[in-house]
């Protein structure tokens, strides 16, 4: 009878090595080699993404998740962003049309609470009249690109619809121009373009995101108001400031899950 | 402007052609629902009006989405609601309740309940008409006993399903305001079982007023028994609608939420005359008194007896003021939804233009295409039970007589 020599350095469940593959080792490989393969013949995951990138250098939505910060504490009201909004989009320039806005809150010792936004904050805001102002601060205005979106789920002919990549566009061609997503809006985020007869709101310009530039309202902020980056675990500026705030979304309880977030939010705010 | 609104939110979107969709839409249920009690319930009294009532449901039907389409911002692209429904939406049902509500229910069941006439009038006709009748009859002209029978059990099946039908086409146009969360005011589950009910108290006014108006101008008697039996039923409609209603207010009073606030304020002022005034006194509480007072719906010949005459005037008023008190009430829903902020800090105006595709002359022009129809419908199949062709025509005739051989 034959046996193994002892080898200390071989484990114990470690067959004795042999110059054929034998069934034990070839189902081990198998079993391997199918296990690494799976997420790719399964589709979990992309075989560009998983190489970081796509293999011409083109944009990869399922790469993102995008989300907005928003600190009130540091925005000075000037507007710079509505400014840059309506130039980037084609926004209206007329009043009553808006994809992001500043409203401007003045309580008062007595804990009256005052809000206007005049002309979207766009020519500025009036002086205070008011004697016993006990604070009083700004807040950028946008759509809340909801992760659980009422304009998206009541529009007739699914014309609005959430990316990939979380930002929630209307489709221009294909809305027939109901309003019923303006109604279902909780923010007022949404408007009927005068001239398209569309509805249309803000896109967090998309078209410069695909590009691997932030929303124009971002990029011209001159204190840093808004943050722009995932709000799903990568590092981004907006991951550091979720990590570093006290986060507030707009109306919670509507159960809308914006990815607008607020840091330190006042509580009149709605 | 008081308070604060969103800067998107001066334009108000849904305007005055929107507050007639529920409108029509709610003529449409309640002209149903009172020829169902004739066919299903064996409310005999109410038989003079069955006809009348399918006829004004299909009128008002026909009408129903016109005003939806000349709001959309692209009417062109509104077949997509039909072909790429997003079936998530309640508003990508309407084109389903619809077409089953027009195809399923009310065309088949009026040419059902008609075929029979059709056939008859088409043998003694002369002319256009001859021919249209014939056409609308499809070549079904068979007159044997067990068509005939078949014609009266199909009526009676479509309109069984024809109920809880109208209760989806109209409960349906009630969950499209009730389920935006977004929105206080709408935001309600009632909201379908009001819309129901008030369609129910418009349709049976509807229907009464036209019915008078119709019969007097042929010179012919109102039935008194079926004038009273709708009265009766008018009554408890307005009553179980009024309940309905209060309860509403009452729960959304006493939950005192959130918008509490700004709602009140809204309906003292932007809202006090078309809800305290029209809606609540003058379309509820006065037609109620007097309905409680002259119909037999609290006391077998009412409380005020007065001669048939004064009695049916009585009825004619107060259908006509439950009328306005149910555009009032379609007026409050839609535009009083959008008089406030969600900002809950604010309230915006409405100024109705007189002009233009949502104008005021458009509305009144879609208000008015329905009775034109229903003109047209009636010279076509005459709802008349005095000017249909009896048993007596049938047995004359017989059965199997050709058509159009003759002539």
């Amino acid at each position: 009878m034959s046996t193994a020599r002892f080898d200390p350095t071989r484990s114990r469940s470690e067959p004795p090595a042999s110059p054929v593959l034998d069934r034990r080792r070839f189902l081990g490989e198998a079993a391997a080699g199918a296990c690494a393969a799976a997420p790719f013949l399964l589709g979990v995951v992309r075989l560009p993404a998983a190489f970081g990138q796509q293999p011409d250098g083109a944009y990869d939505a399922s790469e993102h998740y995008y989300g907005m910060g928003v600190d009130p504490r540091r925005c000075i009201g000037c507007a710079r962003c509505v400014a840059a909004c309506k130039t980037e989009n084609d926004v209206p320039a007329e009043p009553h049309f808006f994809n992001t806005w500043i409203e401007r809150y003045v309580i008062t010792e007595d804990d009256a609470v005052q809000v206007d936004s005049p002309n979207g904050g766009l020519d500025g805001f009036p002086p205070l009249t008011q004697a016993n102002v006990e604070r009083t601060f700004f807040v950028p205005k946008l759509c809340n690109h909801c992760d659980n979106p009422p304009c998206v789920q009541v529009c007739p002919v699914g014309a609005t619809f959430m990316t990939e990549d979380g930002v929630v566009l209307v489709d221009d061609e294909y809305c027939i121009g109901c309003r019923y997503c303006i109604q279902a809006c909780p923010y007022g985020a949404r408007y009927l373009h005068p001239e398209t007869h569309v509805a249309a709101k803000c896109t967090f310009c998309y078209h410069r995101l695909v590009r691997g530039q932030v929303p124009a309202c971002v990029e011209v902020c001159p204190t840093g108001a808004r943050i722009f980056g995932e709000v799903r675990g990568r590092a981004t500026p907006l991951a550091r400031f979720m990590r570093f705030n006290q986060i507030q979304v707009l109306k919670p309880h509507l159960n809308t899950a914006p990815k607008v977030l607020y840091a330190n939010l006042d509580g009149e705010v709605r | 402007m008081p308070g604060y609104i969103y800067p998107n939110e001066f334009e108000l979107q849904w305007g005055l052609l929107i507050v007639l969709y529920p409108y029509l839409t709610g003529l449409v249920a309640g002209a149903f629902i009172l020829a169902s009690l004739e066919r299903v319930f064996n409310v005999r009294e109410v038989q003079p009006t069955y006809r009348l009532a399918l006829l004004t449901a299909l009128a008002f039907l026909l009408v129903a989405p016109l005003p939806l389409l000349a709001h959309l911002g692209h009417p062109l692209r509104s077949h997509e609601i039909f072909l790429t429904p997003n079936r998530k939406s309640a508003m990508a049902m309407f084109g389903f309740v619809y077409a089953w509500y027009l195809a399923v229910v009310l065309l088949l069941e009026v040419w059902f309940d008609y075929r029979k006439d059709l056939v008859l009038w088409a043998r003694n006709d002369r002319g256009v008409m001859r021919w249209i009748r014939y056409a609308l009859t499809l070549g079904a002209t068979d007159l044997s006993e067990r068509s005939l029978r078949f014609d009266d059990r199909a009526g009676r099946v479509i309109t069984i399903v024809g109920i809880p039908s109208a209760f989806l086409l109209h409960g349906y146009v009630g969950f499209i305001f009730g389920s935006i969360k977004a929105n206080p005011w709408w935001s309600s589950v009632l909201m379908p079982v009001v819309f129901l009910f008030s369609a129910i108290v418009s349709g049976i006014a509807l229907v009464l007023v036209i019915y008078m108006l119709t019969t007097m101008f042929r010179w012919r008697k109102v039935d008194v028994a079926c004038m009273d039996k709708l009265a009766q039923f008018l009554f408890y409609a307005i009553v179980v609608d009024f309940s309905l209603e209060a309860l509403d207010f009452i729960h959304r009073l006493y939950e005192a939420e959130e918008s509490i606030q700004i709602l009140s304020q809204m309906v003292e002022s932007r809202l006090f005359l078309s809800l305290i005034v029209l809606q609540f006194l003058m379309g509820t509480i006065i037609p109620l008194i007097m309905l409680a007072l002259v119909s037999p719906g609290l006391r077998k010949g009412g409380f005020v007896r007065l001669p048939p005459e004064l009695k049916h005037l009585t009825y004619l008023v107060a259908a006509v003021l439950i009328q306005i008190g149910i555009f009032s009430i379609r007026w409050n829903v839609v535009i009083g939804g959008q008089l406030f902020s969600k900002s809950l800090r604010g309230l915006t105006v409405y100024k109705v233009q007189l002009f233009g595709i949502e104008g005021l002359a458009m509305s009144v022009a879609l208000l008015l295409l329905p009775f034109v129809i229903l003109w047209a419908l009636v010279k076509v199949l005459p709802p008349w039970m005095d000017e249909a062709p009896g048993e007596a025509a049938l047995a004359a005739e017989g059965p199997a007589a050709g058509l159009p051989s003759q002539g």
